[in-house]
């Protein structure tokens, strides 16, 4: 008992001496010159130092309450937030707050003096051999180009920098028929549920990404197409690219139950990483890293009962690149 | 006491209530039948032992849990009962590839029955030979290969298995297209003539054996690490016979 009493009053001592008494530091003279406070400054820095605390504590509660819609935006929005706060206040503390002072010292002198102008004449005399000089400056230097120019060169495999025309252009034009890899049209008619066609544009080049089309049908009951859409599967018949908008394979899975009531739903797949579109709902993606939506092709059915193309694609054709989202597809 | 009495009442009329709700059946049922029964009429007996569960009495299907048999004809149950693919464990999941439940003779009296409840395809009866390999290797890269592999591997696509086809019969190819078994596509004659049928099952056969010249395949990569390996072995033997020599002119 004795001994905590004796704790409390030194603890009391401790709490209620503190900034009493200052040790007595002997004034030393300045090496930066003073500067004038600012207390405004000082109340900014303070300031932005007081928000960033908060969209990080900000962070922190979005992180933890899971179920946001746009989560990692928002985590992103505040932490970014919190890291140009406390930048922000670091600018002003070096602007406002730092005593600033320029100074200038002198190079020191050479410490070899002569040994510069020996050397420039070693280097100099070592080259007496050569009589044309500048014709061996230019053959080097033109070395050095071509080599860093082989260097750089194969970056142009990175994908097309000039001509990206081609990438959202597609031969499919409204009117232009359907015709199978023999050059045969297709007939609305003899397009069955169940399976799957690969179709290309008649008279054009196949090779062209914005080509091959899958070719399905489905009962037109079973459609939920996007508004915008209607009559673009004329009986039921849809056509798709068969471009995968992830990497850019040939979509050649299709998934068609036989049982529908027990076994999964219709859909196309890609079998290089495994996207997966729905044909139902106008190729959304239900799986898999593809970011778009399969672009779908609007058909029609000729005096002649022969598919042809309703148009142009519903969105830009092959694998997504930078550019996708700004352009759409063409004719 | 009240409450522990309903309870206890409560289960008496409940327990015979959900043994009565239909249960998927267990096990096969082999009937007995006396000899000299006609082949349908022991399929018939063995359908509504076996198979009538989850396809009806009358193999007139039921929803959501199996779909009508009448007029698939002997094409189809020819093709699940070879497989293994049928008798389900339960209704909704994949059929895989196993070892069939039924003998030969059980299998063609069901095929007969089913095949007599309605007009259907019969069980095919391709002609690989009159095939061409080449325009089969184009049909199957076209058509199958997605799933299959074009070295017949299997492969997997979400929701389901291919299976490989390494091990699988000419019938059972033919039936596979035409029936378009789980989520495979079914491939009518418009698109896949008989003819082309044949080529493709030609291509099938092909891949199953393939021709190893060498005779040593190295997971059929191709020619060219084949003969790497040649050089490799060769130069062996080169640097052998080399040290042999050496020996003996230092001896």
């Amino acid at each position: 008992m004795k001994a905590l009493w004796r704790w409390l009053v030194a603890t009391i001592v401790l709490v209620f001496s503190r900034g009493r008494r200052r040790p007595q530091v002997p004034r030393r003279e300045r090496i930066v010159p003073p500067g004038g406070a600012s207390p405004r400054a000082e109340l900014v820095v303070l300031a932005l130092l007081g928000a960033a605390t908060l969209c990080a504590i900000a962070f922190i509660a979005i992180y933890a309450l899971d179920r946001l819609s746009h989560q990692t935006q928002l985590l992103g929005l505040a932490l970014g937030l919190a890291l140009a706060f406390i930048a922000a206040a670091c600018i002003v503390t070096a602007n406002r707050l730092i005593v600033t002072e320029e100074l200038e010292e002198d190079y020191p002198p050479p410490a070899h003096p002569g040994q510069v102008e020996a050397l420039d004449r070693l280097v100099d005399e070592s080259g007496d051999r050569i009589s044309r000089k500048r014709l061996l400056t230019l053959g080097a230097g033109a070395a050095g180009a071509a080599l860093g120019a082989a260097l750089l060169v194969p970056a142009v495999s990175l994908g097309p920098l000039l001509d990206t025309a081609a990438l959202y252009r597609t031969p499919w034009r409204r009117g232009r028929r359907l015709v199978d890899e023999t050059g045969r049209p297709f007939r609305a008619d003899e397009i069955e549920e169940a399976t799957f066609y690969t179709a290309y544009p008649e008279g054009a080049s196949r090779e062209e990404v914005g080509s091959p089309l899958l070719v399905i049908r489905l009962d037109p009951k079973l459609l939920r197409l996007p508004q915008g859409r209607a009559g673009w599967a004329p009986q039921g018949i849809l056509a798709y690219s068969k471009i995968c908008t992830h990497a850019g394979c040939a979509i050649n899975l299709y998934r068609s139950p036989l049982f529908p009531a027990a076994e999964p739903k219709p859909a196309f797949v890609c079998p290089c990483h495994y996207s997966t579109f729905d044909p139902m709902t106008g190729g959304t993606v239900i799986f898999g890293p593809a970011g778009r939506n399969l672009p779908q092709l609007p058909l029609l059915v000729d005096s002649g009962g022969h598919l042809r193309a309703g148009g142009v694609f519903s969105g830009a054709v092959g694998p997504s690149w930078w550019g996708v989202r700004l352009h759409g597809a063409r004719s | 006491m009240r409450a522990v009495l309903t309870f206890a009442l409560a289960v008496a009329l409940l327990l015979p209530a959900a043994a009565g709700a239909d249960p998927i059946q267990q096990g096969i049922v082999i009937p007995h039948v006396p000899p000299g029964t006609p082949p349908v009429g022991l399929g018939q007996q063995l359908f509504a032992g076996n198979c009538a569960t989850c396809h009806g009495a009358d193999a007139q299907g039921i929803p959501g849990r199996g779909p009508s048999l009448r007029g698939v004809g002997a094409l189809a149950p020819d093709f699940y009962l070879r497989n293994g693919y049928m008798p389900l464990e339960r209704p909704g999941i994949e059929p895989t590839p196993s070892r069939p439940v039924f003998d030969d003779r059980e299998i063609r009296a069901i095929v007969a029955y089913v095949a007599s409840l309605g007009k259907g395809p019969p069980v095919p009866s391709p002609d690989p030979a009159r095939g061409s390999v080449s325009e089969g290797q184009r049909l199957f890269a076209d058509h199958c290969s997605g799933c299959h592999q074009i070295a017949l591997a299997g492969g997997y696509l979400t929701g389901g298995v291919a299976p490989p086809l390494n091990g699988v019969t000419p019938v059972q190819v033919a039936e596979a297209v035409r029936i378009g078994p789980y989520l495979m596509p079914t491939f009518p004659s418009s698109q896949i003539s008989d003819k082309q049928l044949s080529s493709l099952i030609a291509y099938v056969e092909e891949a199953q054996h393939p021709q190893d010249r060498g005779g040593w395949a190295l997971g059929h990569v191709g020619p060219v690490p084949e003969g790497l390996v040649t050089w490799l072995l060769a130069s062996a033997a080169l640097v052998a016979v080399c040290v042999l020599i050496g020996r003996r002119i230092q001896s």
